[in-house]
Formats: C-alpha cells, structure tokens, sequence
C-alpha cells in the first residue's frame, strides 16, 4: 500500500475537527488542573485535611491515566458526556502534578518574605495573594507550561472513552476504510506541528525568568 | 635562592628553550588578556609569575595545558610547536591528537585541586599512568605508593577525596600530576584555596619537588616568600605584557620598575 | 476483595505483562538516552543536530499515537505484520528514551568544567574521561528523573490494552465487561498499579543512595527504609514528565 494523497486531502476536514476538540479538551482541562492544583497545594498545608489530600494525589500521580479515564467514564452517570469525564479526569489528573509545582515553588520563596510579612502583621490574603504566590507562581510558569504541552498529548486517550478529538477520528477513518496509514501520519505530524514550537517556547520562557 | 641550578653544567642561554612563546596574543572577546607575549622558560627552570589579577598569568598556564587556545602566536614546547603543528611545509593550528601528543610532558595542579571524586586517592593518582600513558598496573601502584610517602600521605592511599581535608587533598593533587613524570609541572594557584595552617605542608611538598628533581616550574603564586626561594626567575605581569624580569632577589629586593614595586607594596604590606 | 482474589491469577498474568513491557521498554530507552545524550554533548554539529532531531521529534510524539502508528501503519507500509507488545516495547523506548536523552545531556553538563580541566591534564582520551570521570558524576544527578521516568513509562503501558494486548488494564477491563462490577474491577488494577510504582520508586531510591555513596556524599537525613519511602521530588523544572 503507498501513500494516496487523494484520501489524504480527503480526510483533512475529519481530522481538524477532531484537532478542535483535542485544543477545546486541553484547553478546559489545563485551566481545571492549574486551579484544582493551586488548591491541593494550599489544602496540603492544613494539617489532617493535608497528609488525606497528599495519599489522595499520590494514588492519582502514581496510577495511569487511562485506567483513570476509562474508571471515572464507566461510573459517570449517562446525562454527563464524555467530553465532560475526560476534562475532568484529565484537570484531576494533572492537578496532582501542578500542586506538586506550586509547592515547590513556595518553598522557594525565601523565609526572609514570610518573616516581612509577619514585621507588618500582614493578614493571611495579603501574604499569600500579594507577596507569597506572585512570587511562587512566577518562579513555576515554565514547569507549568510543560505541563500543557505534556496535557495536550495526553489527549489522545480520551479516544477510549469515546471523546470524538484527533486520535478518534483517525482511528474511525481506519475503521471505515481500511487505511490506517495516511490518518496515522498525520495525527502524527499534528503534534510535531503543536509540541515542538510550544517546546521552543516553553524553552525562552524558562530561560527569560530563569534570568530573574 | 633555589639549591639547584637550572640544567646543571650547561649555560641556560645556550640551550635550546623548553617553553617558547612567540607573538602570542589570546583575546576574550573584546578583551586583550595577552599582547604579543614572547618569552622562553629553559629546561629545569623555575619561573614564578606576579602580577595583579586579570594581569594574564593564569592564561598562561592555561594555554600551556591547552585548556585555552591561543588567538595568534605560536607556543614552542621542547622545540615541537605546540599550539600549531607542521602540515606541509607550514604551520597550522593544532588538532586535538597533536595536541594530545606534545602535552603529555606537561602537568598541571589546580587551585580547586580538581580530584575526581569517584575515585579513591589511588585510583585518582594511577588513572593516568595506567591509561593515559600505558603503564602496567602494578608498576603505577608502587610508583603511586612512593609519590604518597614523598606528600607525607601514605596510609590514606585508599581513601576517598571527600574523607581529606584541603590540604592532604592538594598533595594528593601534586602527587597525581607528579605521577606522569612530566618534564614540565604548572602550579596554578594550588595554595589561594587553602586554610592559612594548611598552605605549609603543601609548599613544603613543593619545595622538596623543587630540590630533588629537576622538574621545570611554571607558578603562579600570591606566595612571596616560598617564590623566593624556589624560583630562578620571576616575571611581573600588568595587563598582558611583561612588566619586569629578573631574579628573585632583584624582584623582590630591588624592584626597578614602578608598576612592580607598587604591586609588591600593596601584596607584602 | 473476593472479587479481585478470585481473579488473582488474571489479573497477576496482566501484572506480570505489565512489568514486562516496562522493563524491556526501560531497557530500551536506557540505551538510546545515554547513546543520544551523549551525542548531544559532542562538539561535532552533525552529532548534536542528530540528538537534537531525535529528542525533538519523539518528545513532541504523544506515545499512545506512535504505538498505533506502529501496530497499524506500519503493516500497511510494509509487508510486515507488527507483534503488538514490540510495537509498544519500541514506542515507549522512543518515546521515553528522547525525555531521557535530555536528561542525560544536562546532567553530563553539569559536570563542573573543573574536572573536564583535570582529565586534561592527565592526557586522557574522550572515551576514558567520559567512562572513568564524567559518567560516574552525572550519574548520580541523572538518577531521580530517571526514577520518575521509569514511573511514567510504567503508567504509560496502560495505552497497550487499546491495541490488543492482555496487560493489567485489559483484564480489568474484561472483567468489567463479563461482571458489569466496575469498581471492583478497576480497584484491583488501580491497587496493583499503585503497588507497582512504590516498587520502583523503592528501587530507584536505592541506586540513588548507592550512586551518591560513590561519590563520597553521605545522604542527608540518613538511612532507614523508611526514607526510602518518601515520594520522588517533583522539581520546578518539570518533575514528572521530564
């Protein structure tokens, strides 16, 4: 079998619509894990609730994400789509790892801010909303942005749980034609198109707050 | 005054130069770290080189071991070029084989002492005998075994670096470099790093180095009084040139240039 | 629970499929990271666009797209039939071993140029310095990332049961479909997975200890296994997927 380029040009529309979900998935579940984490991070420093929300993220971090998705998929009552579980899934997921990010981020930030906070008797908002987390988040944004990027090919796995991005459209046009060859290529060749620019990017970024 | 001669019985103007640099330039960028440097080392010389720093001293020695290259002029080492290499009737820059070849008679110890933490002090000390230069095992240990007893650190032939203080560290250092009996040794620094009680033993070392061999020394030392004594020459460097040569006593006693002695006066005092 | 021991043997041969592919996919990205990585330290231009070519194009390739490339494009490439559990074994070791190509040429970088200075000195050759000197230094620096690669690699085995094998995730599956009990279903595997990684995670924590030992640097707080326990950092520059 060799290339046809005529089925190629056919299947391009399939495929940008599955590209559209993949970005509306990444997008939604990105936003989900960077407050859901925010969160955890903050929770993990409450005493009781913490080490719970700790064991609770450690399971997740340490399990696959597939068995996740397809878990959570399974158990979801049928009025929730399938995109809503994989967004979910997906944000819960890597909220595991951008909590991680936060709180070494705000163990970076030097005692010496804690104790200037403390001189001023700054209230507990202010400390954290304006000295302690602009500080923090600022130190993190490049290890943030990694986690998009690593996000965005994670989507792929939704196409077990019948979410209708890239991955699925190809494999469906597999299905109906018997050719699994140019669709393949091409999803392929998305995520080059996606993953090596934004890794260029990701790479100035850290290079221009690595500066601070 | 250093107890040997350089090249004892012969006349050092003489004899064929074992260091030579001629022309030799070496930028950084903008900036001009040596200019036009010609100057010659004999064999069995020991040279001390001053100067404040960024005065060009260290570059050098690095040059020498070809941790630098140069931006222009040749270095002649025991009448080889060793920046350059003869292609066809001409010279060329060095490749990294030729290189390889020349510098095997040179050695170096650095200020940071520089040991590889992997390795014990016998390891660090046969690494280079046994693989650089081919000898067999056997022969590196006990040559390693003599070195050690010289530097006064027999019994800590299988330690590891981290268990050494600064100063046992550096003479472990001598005694690695000495272990691939260069004909020359290069001493960059090696006592700047060190906690004051602990530069004695090092320059003591050195001195016996100094006294029974006849190892040609290039230092660069912030050690007046230890130059003094081991060195046949010293050279006063300011902003990549040669201020002054001359022998230590005349250096250090009757410095006749006016950049030297406002260095001294600043260093001594 | 009487669920899931009923089902002990099934779900031990997916188990065991599991480790299998994450061990021989290890092993795989093992050598092509140390192999590329080292390439991109050289000087030469070529080698480094090579390294570079690599890192960038397997990085940037989800693994679960490349796995089904390989399973169902390829055969339609070539005259060739692609056994399921090597085309996961060779995705995952591409895959992975490009994250860890990177890994092993920051760390050989960060070997202080001092010590390249020193190998100078003694004469040393390229292959010499690299083996004796430099590799056993990075070593020790290589060896959390590569601890949480290991991880994601395991957890990224699970992408095998979409194209056929009987791994961990296949029989949970299975035996959702024939009980319909999803949740005990899913719970053992889950279990199993968790279990697992602290295994890894136990070991990798080991050759650290040793590999720091090596290099003359007692650990911290030290010693006990109850140390070892603790979580792999996840560091600001990326932690988990790199």
């Amino acid at each position: 079998m060799t290339w046809d380029w005529y089925f190629t040009g056919q299947i391009i529309p399939d495929l940008l619509r599955g590209l559209v979900v993949t970005v509306q998935a990444t997008l939604l579940g990105y936003v989900l894990a960077l407050v859901l984490g925010l969160a955890v991070a903050l929770a993990r420093r409450v005493p009781v609730v913490g080490t719970a929300v700790f064991a609770v993220m450690e399971f997740i971090r340490c399990t696959p994400l597939l068995v996740q998705l397809v878990f959570v998929f399974y158990l979801a009552p049928s009025y929730v789509s399938a995109f809503t579980v994989g967004v979910a899934v997906l944000g819960v997921h890597y909220a595991a790892y951008t909590a991680e990010v936060y709180r070494s981020g705000i163990e970076g930030v030097p005692p010496g801010q804690w104790e200037a906070c403390r001189a001023l008797s700054l209230p507990a908002h202010r400390t954290w909303g304006a000295v302690v987390l602009p500080q923090a988040v600022r130190k993190v944004i490049p290890a943030l942005g990694n986690y998009l990027i690593a996000m965005f090919k994670d989507t792929p796995l939704l196409f077990a749980i019948t979410v209708g991005e890239l991955m699925y459209q190809a494999s469906r046009i597999g299905g109906v034609h018997f050719r699994y060859l140019e669709a393949m290529t091409l999803v392929g060749l998305f995520f080059l198109l996606v993953s090596v620019p934004s890794a260029i990017i990701i790479r100035q970024l850290e290079r221009r707050y690595a500066a601070v | 005054m250093p107890q040997s001669e350089p090249s004892p019985g012969t006349d050092q103007h003489e004899q064929e130069p074992l260091i030579r640099f001629d022309g030799v330039v070496k930028r950084f960028g903008a900036n001009t770290v040596l200019d036009h440097l010609d100057f010659t080392v004999a064999p069995g010389e020991r040279v001390t080189l001053i100067g404040p720093s960024g005065s060009g001293k260290t570059t050098i020695l690095r040059l020498l071991m070809t941790l630098e290259q140069v931006t222009n002029g040749v270095i002649w080492v025991g009448g080889e070029p060793l920046s350059h290499m003869h292609r066809g009737g001409r010279l060329v820059r060095a490749n990294e084989q030729h290189q390889r070849r020349v510098r095997r008679q040179i050695g170096m110890v650095f200020q940071q002492f520089n040991l590889f933490p992997n390795m014990t002090v016998r390891q660090n000390i046969t690494e280079g005998p046994v693989h650089s230069l081919g000898v067999p095992r056997v022969e590196a240990d006990r040559r390693a075994a003599e070195l050690l007893e010289m530097v006064d650190l027999a019994d800590k032939i299988d330690a590891h670096p981290t268990q050494l203080s600064g100063g046992q560290q550096q003479r472990v250092a001598i005694a690695r470099a000495l272990a691939m009996s260069p004909r020359i040794l290069l001493l960059d620094e090696v006592t700047s790093a060190l906690d004051p009680e602990l530069v004695t033993g090092v320059l003591d070392v050195l001195r016996t180095v100094a006294e029974t061999t006849d190892i040609t020394m290039l230092l660069v030392t912030h050690e007046m009084q230890f130059a003094r004594d081991v060195s046949h020459r010293v050279l006063m460097f300011d902003q990549g040139r040669i201020v002054e040569e001359g022998p230590p006593e005349q250096i250090f006693g009757d410095p006749r240039q006016e950049r030297t002695r406002a260095f001294l006066h600043a260093v001594l005092d | 629970m009487d669920f899931f021991i009923d089902r002990l043997p099934l779900y031990l041969s997916g188990a065991g499929t599991t480790l299998v592919i994450t061990l021989l996919g290890a092993a795989l990205a093992f050598v092509l990271a140390m192999v590329v990585g080292l390439l991109g330290t050289l000087r030469n231009l070529a080698a480094r666009a090579v390294a570079t070519c690599y890192t960038e194009t397997f990085r940037g390739v989800a693994a679960l797209v490349l796995m089904y490339w390989m399973a169902f494009a390829i055969p339609q490439l070539t005259p060739y039939e692609i056994d399921p559990v090597f085309a996961a074994v060779l995705a995952l070791g591409l895959n992975v071993g490009a994250y860890g190509a990177e890994v092993v040429r920051a760390a050989v970088n960060a070997v202080p140029p001092t010590q390249i200075e020193a190998t100078v000195a003694l004469n040393m050759s390229w292959w010499r310095r690299t083996w004796a000197v430099v590799l056993p230094q990075a070593w020790a620096q290589m060896l959390p990332t590569f601890g949480n690669l290991v991880i994601e690699l395991m957890k990224a085995t699970a992408i095998v049961s979409l194209i056929g094998v009987a791994d961990l995730t296949r029989i949970a599956q299975e035996q959702r479909a024939a009980t319909g009990e999803t949740i005990a279903a899913f719970t053992g595997a889950l279990v199993v997975y968790f279990v697992i990684a602290q295994l890894l995670i136990v070991g990798m924590r080991l050759l650290e200890r040793r590999a720091n030992r090596r290099l003359g640097r007692l650990p911290a707080s030290d010693s006990g296994l109850w140390s070892l326990l603790r979580p792999p950092p996840v560091t600001a520059l990326g932690g988990g997927r790199r």
